[in-house]
């Protein structure tokens, strides 16, 4: 994919490099900085110390049968197929409606909201709901999908309820985006008669598309791996049936995983199933977080890296 | 023709934008609609005072918040007192010394665990950590205190890296040149002058790692043994709000004062989080303010 012209800096914002240092010998400056690195390599260390231990682990566990199979004898052996295609499901269901709800509630806050009392309770709920725990969006799903609309245990509900959790996540960074396109964009088209949604689509939503798939992407991998909305709204311990309708319950990979460590009664017999289906949650989560961090980096590749 | 279109497309939006505001709204309300259908069979005094939480005692079934309270407290200030100097000094160390690409692979990498799945952290706390802590500290089990703190300690520490780092990064470069021409060294620039005008920026970076750690719920629901007592020892078990909500959740009977009082922790937990929330939100915006000169 080829980016599009960006004459001026996606991010006018962004600072000026730092001011250089005088240009002295600073020894214990510099053993200041490195006792700083510390943690931060520490941390750094941890990340992929955990990547390495789950990748070496689960490895010899996976097989195209692993990926392709049910589990079998209650759990002990089998696949995980159901769980993907659970997950694959319910994270597809929460994005229909949170993509081109946080996209447009993104386009009002860059483009409509004027500096008033309404714009600051709007941004200000939306920050809001995107510190709100994961387990609070699971009750609120179990209270209004699963109970007063109706919607039962089902994919529908668990799907809805991820669609809340993420749609903060959506809008700013769609918002951020827009914001990005220089003003110049719109002026162009307007000073050539078109109406303010003409601009907007013709002029500023295509240079803003890059970086609105950058944020639905890293949404799309955060919901895959949420186990606590689905916790109550719909998802299954196990399930001989594959998902028939948007109302059926489901099995998806976060719980499979909860559940093989803690809730099965031969712990140390399904590890390695364990394992292996952390490894593929994982996996999953990595590649569509990897596509996301690729486009930005061409974005910021052309923005002289900044971030 | 195309006027209404323009008209109608500023409707949807805004109609998107105000969802954010009834969606939040939806939440707290229904949490305490159906949080305060539980003070019906439980007096509000014994859920918010009494001190045993015991819902499928035989005789009197005890809703006490308190020790949830406490150890939702307690998991997350132990988690922080390791990831608030962690965080901080990885922040100053990112903000203040790497440039380019270095830069833009650390933050990802910092960034990319923010999006990690808990449970797949909750996991690796219960196979790795786990036999850890029993080993080198010679106890029976390593679902602990100790534990779960540590879990937290991590998933806070992407939030915490990256606001102060955000926070950092807005302290205006005239305060580094006066600095230099005034013959401080880098170090001295970053610890004296940089890190001290960023300070209501980064007390917001850690109130935001708060909430993030008090609401997680799948890691410390796999690591933390879930005895609802009031913990005093690293090494005993510990129950925090969320792993109860999760726990009982599936247990209790829809309609009961059981499955009420849930909601009720969710209304508590919602709170709290909100709370800290505007607080950050006041005081990033109280430091962005402090550089307008």
């Amino acid at each position: 994919m080829s980016l599009p012209p960006t004459p001026e800096p996606l991010n006018p914002g962004t600072p000026e490099p730092l001011p250089r240092a005088p240009r002295r010998k600073h020894f214990a400056s510099n053993a200041g900085f490195i006792v700083l690195a510390v943690p931060l390599a520490a941390f750094l260390a941890f990340v992929i110390y955990m990547f390495v231990y789950l990748s070496v682990n689960g490895a010899p566990v996976l097989s195209w049968r692993f990926l392709t199979q049910a589990p079998v004898n209650g759990m002990t052996e089998g696949g995980i197929m159901p769980c993907i295609i659970g997950t694959i499901l319910v994270t597809f269901v929460s994005l229909v409606f949170s993509i081109p709800v946080g996209i447009f509630a993104g386009i009002y806050l860059s483009e409509y909201a004027a500096n008033n009392v309404l714009t600051r309770l709007i941004r200000s709920s939306i920050r809001s709901l995107a510190g709100i725990p994961s387990i609070v969006y699971g009750l609120f799903g179990v209270a209004l999908f699963v109970s007063a609309l109706h919607l039962g245990l089902s994919i529908l509900a668990s799907g809805l309820t991820l669609g809340l959790m993420n749609l903060p996540w959506i809008i700013s960074t769609a918002e951020e985006s827009i914001t990005a396109i220089p003003s110049s964009f719109r002026e162009g088209a307007l000073a050539l008669g078109t109406t303010k949604w003409e601009a907007i689509r013709h002029n500023v939503l295509p240079f803003a598309f890059p970086g609105i798939l950058t944020g639905v992407l890293l949404a799309l991998a955060r919901t895959m791996g949420e186990t606590a909305p689905i916790l109550f709204t719909g998802v299954t311990y196990f399930t001989r049936e594959l998902p028939t309708s948007l109302m059926s319950k489901f099995m998806a990979l976060p719980y499979h995983l909860f559940a093989l460590t803690t809730q099965h009664d031969q712990v140390m017999k399904v590890r390695p199933i364990a394992f292996g289906t952390a490894l593929v949650l994982l996996a999953l989560v990595l590649a569509f977080d990897a596509v996301a961090f690729a486009i930005r980096m061409r974005l910021a590749g052309a923005n002289k890296w900044q971030v | 023709m195309r006027r209404t279109a323009d008209r109608v497309a500023h409707g949807v939006f805004l109609a998107a934008a105000l969802l954010g505001v009834i969606v939040l709204l939806g939440i707290l309300v229904f949490l305490f609609a159906y949080g305060v259908k539980a003070f019906k069979e439980i007096p509000v005094f014994r859920f918010l005072f009494g001190t045993v939480w015991n819902p499928d005692a035989y005789g009197t079934k005890q809703f006490g918040l308190i020790p949830l309270l406490w150890g939702s407290f307690l998991t997350t200030l132990i988690a922080l007192m390791i990831a608030v100097p962690f965080g901080i000094a990885s922040a100053l160390f990112i903000a203040e010394r790497l440039k380019g690409k270095v830069r833009v692979v650390v933050k990802t990498m910092v960034e990319l665990f923010a999006g990690f799945p808990s449970v797949v952290l909750g996991f690796f706390g219960l196979v790795v950590l786990a036999p850890l802590i029993t080993h080198v500290f010679h106890v029976s089990s390593g679902l602990n205190l100790l534990n779960v703190s540590l879990l937290l300690a991590f998933m806070s520490l992407p939030t915490i890296i990256s606001v102060s780092d955000d926070a950092l990064r807005v302290v205006p470069h005239s305060y580094r040149e006066a600095a230099y021409a005034l013959g401080a060294t880098p170090w001295t620039t970053a610890l004296r002058i940089i890190l001290p005008s960023a300070k209501s920026g980064i007390l917001a970076a850690c109130m935001l790692g708060f909430g993030r750690a008090v609401g997680e719920t799948m890691a410390v629901l796999m690591v933390a043994g879930n005895a609802p007592i009031m913990t005093k020892s690293l090494f005993e078990p510990v129950r925090t709000i969320t792993s109860t909500i999760a726990i009982e959740l599936g247990e209790s009977s829809f309609g009961s004062a059981h499955f009420y009082s849930l909601f009720a922790l969710g209304a508590v937990l919602f709170l709290i989080t909100l709370g800290t929330n505007l607080l950050a939100e006041t005081l990033i915006k109280r430091e962005k303010r402090s550089f307008m000169l």
